[in-house]
């Protein structure tokens, strides 16, 4: 089952690597992972998409707790919760009508045309990854030239929070 | 910070380095100079509070550290250079690391501007023991320097012990700070469970005094949690059979009659079978190795399984467990004991009695029997012999391979911190250098160290560094001319074609000791292999060199196969 994993670690040099370490050496899948600094600078944020049985999770979770460099953890899984990806595509808009239609199928996915050129948009979407795969399959009319989607980051609903 | 305040106080971080040691009571250092941590060795030169010793390769010194925690239930400390004094050392910090060994391990370091460089003697030494440390450190800044330590050394030693490396650039032990030991060290991410949960404790006892089959299965974490005096209370109190893993013997007095022996690949008949059909099996400080498992499909098919663990990632790793407590072994057994003593209740004497009778039916099997009448050597005869001989009170330490199992299987421990193996890596040439340890942390005890002639030649070197300090350690070759566990595994398996397991071009040991300086014997006969071993434990201030010419063709029974069950044991 998929699984997504949210952990606040310390903010040094080293931490990431220990992290993605501990998913290679002990054969655990790891499908998306992203980090970034917190408001508090000494901590960084890293939620962790990964899939396997009970076991094997329960596992994950325990082998993470178990890095020195990481305070706090959370399986958002059970709880309700909104994930979130970013991806900018840059399609290839030569002609005026491509250019209208992508507009188009840009406004109805709530994404912004964040360049342009001669002949090329670059479309930024945010949402979950299902909306993202959505607008990727609404462009297959168009020459896509390249994606970048910056990995899942989730946040629980309500009350539950990961803080110190 | 004002030119004149500070100065007069700051230090070298290589001074730094040294109070620091001292600071934590260190007095035994094993290590190698080189280049990177030449500093620091004239800021060891210049003090006499903390002793260093010389070893004749990296691994070595790794080991010797090793041996000296495992021995002693200190902190373990080897000091190596950058680059390759660093990878060498990886061998044994891997071992450390398998077996829960507080250690700290400094490595040298090219200086902060080169560090990336591809410099000389320069490797990522983090990266290369990331997966293998509980945890490391690269210092950048000499002012960190002491924290650092302080932080290392709490890390090692608390938890589930543990290898940490600190990794010190050149010019951090040349640039100077004012010397501050912290006195306690706080790490938010890092607070390691003592005291086990109060309801699973009650929750546990209940399971355990309702068992009609209970068996308790202990391993290496009773040791290193010193729950020694704790276990025996406990095993005792209740009268209930217990096994010990290669890494817990010693936890329970081998001689008493609750002892079943080692289980496991080749454990005893009567542990394995008890495991086997056993109700309930009380696990403490064990980790399911499997080793001692086996098939885990096939494992404890009718247990309900209590654990007893400080580390959480250890539960339910590899088998389920039913009722996990999480915390220090001794406080964990003793809160049971206590409990115990207020509820009043006792397990069911007649349940007791029919699985005791049912054991010794097992026990009767006699499954380390051996030819006793043989005209050639049985190395179970030679490690009997020194049992008997040193009343079973020496320090064994093993190498890894047959002769380990048969030191596991007669030399029978009755006190912990006698027996230091490598158990999870199985490393082998551990055996000379965790002696080296041993012998530094216990001067005055008699150190074994039984290996094999493979073995032996792994960290052969080390005899170099026992005449320079004088170490009496007796060796105990058990040499049968083969990699014999290879050779065995080859029969069993591989229809006796023994690829590569055969040592060709054998040095003679007798003469190989004797450059060193050491005394060499070669004992060929029986008969005389009681008369050696008088005569080495005689001899207090020398190291002797045994070469006992065995049985080539001689087998570690019983044994159960990969993939087999627990009561599919082949007996001899």
């Amino acid at each position: 089952m998929r699984h997504i994993i949210s952990l606040l670690l310390e903010n040094e040099s080293g931490a990431l690597s220990r992290v993605s370490g501990l998913f290679s050496a002990r054969g655990y899948n790891i499908e998306s992972l992203t980090v970034a600094p917190t408001d508090d600078p000494s901590l960084s944020r890293m939620t962790i998409v990964t899939s396997g049985s009970e076991e094997i999770i329960e596992q994950i979770t325990k082998q993470l707790n178990k890095l020195i460099d990481v305070v706090r953890l959370i399986d958002l899984t059970p709880y309700r919760h909104i994930e979130r990806e970013m991806m900018m595509v840059k399609v290839k808009v030569a002609e005026s009508g491509d250019r209208e239609e992508a507009k188009r199928l840009t406004d109805i996915f709530r994404g912004s045309i964040i360049d342009v050129s001669q002949e090329t948009y670059v479309i930024e979407l945010t949402g979950h990854g299902s909306k993202l795969d959505s607008f990727l399959e609404a462009l297959q009319g168009f020459p896509v030239m390249e994606v970048v989607r910056s990995g899942v980051m989730g946040i629980a609903r309500g009350e539950v929070a990961l803080h110190l | 910070m004002s030119e004149t305040s500070a100065k007069p106080t700051a230090i070298t971080g290589a001074e730094i380095f040294v109070r620091c040691l001292q600071e934590e009571g260190v007095e035994v250092v094993f290590g190698y100079p080189g280049g990177a941590v030449l500093h620091i060795y004239d800021a060891l030169y210049r003090q006499d509070k903390v002793s260093h010793i010389l070893v004749r390769h990296e691994q070595g010194a790794v080991h010797a550290a090793e041996g000296y925690a495992k021995s002693s239930n200190q902190c373990g400390v080897a000091l190596v250079t950058s680059g390759p004094g660093a990878t060498n050392a990886v061998t044994g910090i891997a071992d450390a690391y398998m077996d829960s060994v507080p250690l700290v391990v400094f490595t040298g370091q090219v200086p902060t501007n080169l560090i990336g460089n591809d410099a000389f003697q320069e490797v990522d030494t983090v990266g290369i023991t990331r997966p293998c440390v509980k945890h490391n450190f690269l210092v950048k800044d000499v002012n960190d320097l002491a924290t650092t330590i302080k932080k290392a050394f709490y890390v090692a030693t608390t938890g589930r012990p543990g290898p940490v490396v600190v990794d010190i650039p050149k010019d951090v032990t040349a640039q100077t700070a004012v010397f501050e030991y912290p006195k306690q060290i706080r790490m938010r991410s890092y607070n390691p469970t003592t005291r086990g949960h109060g309801g699973q404790i009650r929750k546990a006892l209940d399971l355990i005094l309702s068992a009609q089959k209970p068996m308790l299965y202990t391993g290496g974490g009773i040791i290193l949690g010193q729950a020694s005096d704790a276990l025996t209370e406990f095993t005792r109190r209740l009268g209930y059979p217990i096994t010990n893993t290669l890494m817990g013997l010693g936890g329970f007095p081998a001689s008493d009659p609750l002892f079943l022996g080692m289980l496991g690949m080749h454990g005893t008949y009567e542990a394995n079978m008890a495991m086997h059909y056993a109700d309930v099996v009380i696990a403490i400080g064990a980790r399911f190795d499997d080793r001692v498992t086996g098939n885990i499909e096939k494992f404890c098919p009718y247990a309900k399984i209590v654990h007893i663990d400080v580390d959480p990632a250890s539960i339910s790793k590899n088998v389920k467990v039913d009722v996990p407590i999480v915390g220090q072994v001794e406080p964990v057994l003793r809160e049971m004991l206590r409990e115990l003593e207020s509820m009043n209740r006792e397990p069911d004497a007649e349940d007791l009695a029919a699985w005791w009778r049912q054991i010794e039916e097992w026990r009767a099997k006699d499954c380390l029997k051996f030819d006793r009448a043989s005209p050639i050597i049985k190395p179970q005869l030679v490690v009997q012999k020194l049992w008997e001989l040193t009343g079973g009170d020496a320090i064994v330490t093993s190498d890894v391979g047959q002769h380990q199992m048969w030191a596991a299987q007669f030399y029978r421990f009755d006190k912990p911190n006698r027996w230091i193996n490598s158990g999870g890596l199985g490393t082998m040439g551990v055996g000379l250098p965790f002696a080296m340890g041993a012998q530094f942390a216990n001067p005055d005890a008699t150190v074994a160290c039984i290996t094999g002639e493979a073995s032996i030649q792994m960290c052969i070197q080390e005899l170099s560094t026992c005449l320079q300090y004088q170490l009496p350690i007796k060796i105990v070759n058990l040499n049968n001319r083969y990699l014999g566990m290879v050779r065995q595994w080859q029969e069993f398996f591989y229809q006796g074609r023994y690829a590569m397991s055969y040592m060709d071009a054998l040095p003679d040991f007798v003469k190989l000791a004797e450059s060193y300086g050491h005394v060499g014997m070669r004992i060929e006969q029986p008969g005389d292999v009681e008369g050696a071993l008088r005569e080495a434990l005689a001899m207090k201030d020398r190291l002797v060199f045994l070469d006992f010419i065995t049985d080539q063709s001689e087998n570690v029974y019983p044994m159960i196969p990969a993939g087999a069950g627990q009561n599919e044991m082949i007996l001899v």
